[in-house]
């Protein structure tokens, strides 16, 4: 059996041990556009703040590639995919041929038109390695940095440089920051937890005309600057899909066991599509967890194996300057909320199940929330008042606590 | 592969398993006299194993140990592996994230004081025998064994 995986992140991490679990002979391709070995892109503002370095945020160890016998080409991209021959064309005019495909090609930064951006001298995105050193490089202890986008890339930047640099201004159209993961309280505590840490916030205004270091706002207002960066949004990688004849909707559309519509082609990480439980539609989860998570059930399955990833659920967890935000699901239904400072819990729920929550500060144990809406846990089986105080086992049953603590421990074939 | 049973039948609520769980932490164990006293003294703990108590309930929560880790899966630095059925985390590569969190149903990881993340690793990170809880627990509500099945 010959795979081929195009990517060498997390999905495609995840389908190389995917497939493992499952075959140990097969020959495995990699095609890395990057050059570098396997790394963590969420790890890259960590990397600017000094909390790790190349050498830690590499997502799986040096030797990695050859404990699982895979032969990678750096540096290299595919340019087509031809279902009917089986084989992928190459930047460099050559061809590899597959009997099981993942594309794993993830997302780029989306970058919108601005009137003059080519007269600055520094503009940047924040999605890869390379980025992140590119802007490194440009920033001083005097420069005045725009960004442009409060969502959670944005953010994350302006953590990673805060220290390095003079001045952060954030700047997005929405009237809040981190709508994709926080209701409208939330935005407020982390935004005036950025505010006290001196990043400075113009919200509902957006950029219309750059003209060397000056932006000028919608708003009217001149703002000057050394660098700009451009965080917005990302799209999904999926044109050698779609140009192949598969399925594209806002991602690669995918099946249960990751498979796209093309015969023996799967797909995983943030070019494609799952299934969220939570509203019950597909949507592209753009998310480590769930990249590797797919990736992993698409190898199983191009392995012969037999995984569903039937689980996906939104779900994040970020902090800024030692405040963290957990939060999964999604925002409907009835609300719970309990705000004191810097401490917000809000848990969404309907009929007989948890929906969603967003806990900012005290997020001890959270993921026993997060199993609630994997699991889709009956809320009548369990004591909800003592789970809308804090996350415990102790909502639970006697019987359903002994199996949930014994149930790791026991073989696979326990009766 | 032997794993760690909790039996709430049995449990004191004495948390005798959170301060061996500490001393067995502190760096401590391989000195002579073993004194947890003066191990833990003036320290407030912060244990991997915790007991949760209502009432006339009590029992101890630490790591599963589970055969499809979600924190290991969902791990964003690779720090969290498992290797011969135990999950450990290399506090190196560990950027205190919280993803662990977020994911682990038994809330069973939480920020170590020197701050990156911290869970049970089955004392085999520090003594490379029995667990300290197991060890210490006077009503054997939290054992050590073999259950057969899965080795991997």
């Amino acid at each position: 059996m010959k795979y081929v995986i195009i990517g060498n992140s997390a999905a495609a991490i995840g389908c190389i041990e995917g497939i493992r679990s499952v075959d140990s002979q097969g020959s495995i391709t990699v095609i890395s556009k990057e050059t570098q070995h396997t790394y963590s892109r969420p790890l890259i503002s960590y990397l600017l703040l000094g909390k790790t370095d190349s050498e830690r945020m590499k997502y799986r160890s040096d030797n990695f590639y050859e404990e699982n016998n895979c032969t990678v080409m750096f540096g290299t991209e595919v340019t087509k995919i031809s279902p009917d021959k089986k084989e992928v064309l190459l930047d460099n005019g050559k061809s590899v041929k597959y009997d099981k495909l993942l594309v794993a090609t993830g997302s780029n930064p989306f970058v919108p038109p601005i009137e003059g951006v080519s007269t600055a001298k520094s503009v940047h995105t924040f999605m890869s390695l390379d980025d992140a050193l590119a802007l490194e490089k440009d920033l001083t202890p005097d420069s005045r940095v725009i960004i442009l986008g409060g969502g959670l890339i944005g953010l994350k930047c302006a953590e990673g440089i805060l220290k390095s640099v003079k001045k952060i201004t954030v700047i997005d159209m929405a009237d809040r920051i981190l709508p994709s993961i926080l209701d409208s309280e939330g935005s407020s505590i982390i935004q005036k937890h950025l505010e006290s840490k001196g990043i400075e916030f113009l919200l509902g205004n957006s950029i219309s005309k750059v003209d060397g270091q000056r932006a000028i706002l919608k708003s009217g207002d001149i703002i000057e600057f050394d660098s700009l960066v451009i965080a917005v949004g990302v799209r999904a990688n999926t044109a050698l899909v779609a140009e192949a004849g598969g399925t594209v909707n806002r991602g690669i559309y995918t099946d249960l066991s990751c498979k796209t519509s093309l015969h023996d082609i799967y797909s995983a990480g943030d070019c494609s599509e799952s299934y969220d439980i939570t509203i019950g539609q597909p949507r592209v989860l753009a998310l480590l967890p769930n990249a590797y998570m797919q990736g992993e059930v698409a190898g199983v399955n191009m392995a012969g194996g037999d995984m569903l990833y039937d689980h996906a659920i939104p779900m994040n967890a970020i902090g800024f300057f030692g405040l963290h935000v957990i939060s999964a699901g999604s925002y409907e239904g009835e609300c719970y909320t309990v705000a004191e400072g810097n401490n917000y819990k809000k848990l969404f729920y309907n009929d007989n199940n948890l929906f969603g929550y967003i806990l900012i500060g005290e997020v001890a144990r959270a993921g026993i929330y997060t199993a609630l809406i994997r699991e889709k846990t009956p809320l009548d089986s369990i004591d909800f008042e003592l789970i809308k105080d804090k996350p415990q086992l102790m909502a639970f049953t006697k019987k359903d606590r002994a199996a949930l603590l014994i149930k790791e421990a026991l073989p696979d074939n326990w009766q | 592969m032997k794993r760690i049973i909790v039996n709430e039948k049995w449990c004191l609520g004495c948390r005798l398993c959170e301060y061996n769980c500490a001393f067995a932490n502190s760096g401590s164990i391989g000195t002579t006299p073993l004194d947890m006293a003066k191990a833990l003294k003036d320290i407030v703990i912060n244990p991997r194993i915790k007991i949760e108590e209502k009432d006339d309930i009590c029992f101890a929560v630490s790591c599963r140990h589970c055969k499809e880790p979600l924190c290991v899966k969902s791990c964003i630095t690779g720090a969290l592996t498992r290797v011969d059925g135990v999950i450990r985390i290399n506090k190196e590569k560990c950027v205190e994230c919280h993803t662990c969190v977020l994911v682990c149903p038994y809330g069973a990881i939480m920020p170590s004081d020197e701050g990156v993340m911290q869970k049970c690793e089955l004392c085999v990170q520090n003594t490379g025998g029995e667990p300290f809880c197991v060890k210490g627990c006077p009503n054997k509500a939290i054992e050590f064994k073999e259950l057969g099945g899965d080795s991997v």
